[in-house]
């Protein structure tokens, strides 16, 4: 597309928000940042499982809130010295307090995969890698085969199901055409490490939230970034690692 | 000759300022925090302690500062271990250095220092704001963790996801 083509479609999109939504949305198309690609890091040790990321996301990213629901993270929970056992993980988990003394929690979302298998079955090619890593939909494109929602070994890709059924005083009206904008009805969506934020240069809103500090973000391509720090100075590692998807999303223990 | 020398001369002088500089930039780096949380009227801690005589027993405070529980590495420790007796607007190191309660992170950092190694990278402790463009953002120690009784509380958790509807009349 030439830019005044991209143009007319932002503006042409923005009237029909105005309009369908009666707030100004600004919809943004900033294009990766050169010479970067983003790495997530989360230390397992410090996280406590009490799900402020899950609902932090769902603020910012203008995801339903119910009916249907929808969330990009999945926080779940095992039994400490099983971790290898993800088949008796469970994410329904409500105690009193967290975190409880014999468990482990693992948050969950779109590994960001420098392989990844989701965009390899897509029929319609509405889904792709961008150049800085982040893995994103064309809502506009996509068809609702949900191949890609099969294809994920992480579950990191929703359907929606309905509209999206937000408060009209809670939408995030800065938003990115490939992030967080309205979705429609029978699409696919996932997370974006809030492409919407780190193209600006801030950290994602699961980042900031954390409230243990667990979560670290930064470009695998700087020496100097915090999560080259993490992988070179502590034990990491990655969902399913076996599977070839070669994630960019890193698990870490203090040690 | 001459000149051979005082060149010599020279280019050892500015080596030896060269390196002086790289190494008092080691010894004086700061962090940009922001002020420390003290409770509401309780700084300058000099208004009522200038006046108190110095009681140096280890005792349960009955009279002031009666929230504060100790709990940390309380049977090794008590006030005066990292207040400074005689101003108590200041922090004690070990080599008997005072700081402001600003630079508490340095006091912190004479036991953990593992995990001030990972603080000064930016890697313990929460991040916020922006990473490219803008100077890190770094918290205290003490904005997190109570500094008399580290270790995080348990905290209430958010409402866990609905489950899938079932439906009834499968068959």
């Amino acid at each position: 597309m030439t830019k005044e083509e991209k143009e007319a479609l932002i503006a042409r999109l923005e009237e029909r928000y105005l309009k369908k939504y009666k707030k100004k949305f600004r919809v943004g198309i900033e294009e990766a940042i050169q010479n970067t690609l983003w790495g997530y890091g989360l230390d397992l040790s410090r996280c406590i499982g009490c799900r402020r990321c899950v609902y932090a996301c769902v603020e910012e990213n203008n995801c339903s809130r119910e009916k249907p629901q929808s969330q990009w993270i999945r926080v779940i929970r095992l039994k400490k010295g099983s971790l290898i056992n993800l088949e008796d993980s469970e994410h329904y988990y409500n105690p009193e307090l967290v975190p409880e003394k014999e468990f482990l929690y693992i948050p969950v979302q779109c590994q960001q995969c420098e392989n990844p298998p989701c965009v390899r079955v897509c029929p319609v090619h509405a889904t792709w890698k961008e150049p800085d890593g982040l893995v994103v939909v064309d809502y506009n494109w996509c068809i609702g085969c949900r191949y890609c929602i099969a294809a994920c070994p992480y579950r990191g890709r929703i359907f929606n199901w309905g509209e999206p059924n937000v408060p009209p005083e809670h939408w995030n009206t800065s938003v990115h055409y490939l992030g967080n904008r309205p979705r429609m009805r029978n699409v696919v969506d996932k997370c974006t490490f809030c492409i919407q934020r780190v193209r600006m240069g801030r950290y994602p809103a699961c980042v900031e939230v954390c409230p243990t500090g667990s979560r670290k973000f930064g470009n695998l391509l700087d020496p100097n970034s915090e999560i080259r720090y993490v992988i070179q100075n502590k034990r990491t590692f990655r969902l399913k690692e076996d599977l070839n998807t070669e994630p960019k999303f890193y698990y870490f223990f203090e040690a | 000759m001459r000149i051979l020398i005082n060149g010599l001369i020279l280019f050892f002088i500015l080596i030896l300022t060269y390196l002086t500089s790289v190494f008092s930039k080691e010894l004086i780096e700061e962090f940009p925090v922001p002020p420390p949380p003290f409770s509401e009227g309780i700084y300058p801690c000099s208004n009522c302690h200038a006046s108190m005589d110095l009681n140096p027993k280890k005792r349960v405070l009955k009279d002031e500062h009666t929230n504060i529980q100790l709990h940390h590495a309380e049977t090794l420790r008590w006030c005066l271990d990292c207040h400074y007796s005689k101003n108590r607007d200041k922090l004690r190191l070990y080599n008997g250095e005072l700081i402001d309660f600003g630079r508490s992170y340095l006091l912190c950092g004479e036991c953990h220092g593992n995990v001030f190694r990972d603080w000064k990278a930016g890697i313990h402790g929460k991040r916020q704001g922006y990473f490219i463009g803008g100077k890190r953002t770094y918290l205290l120690c003490v904005h997190c963790h109570d500094a008399h009784s580290p270790k995080f509380k348990g905290i209430k958790p958010e409402p866990p996801p609905l489950p899938p509807k079932v439906k009834r009349d499968v068959r």
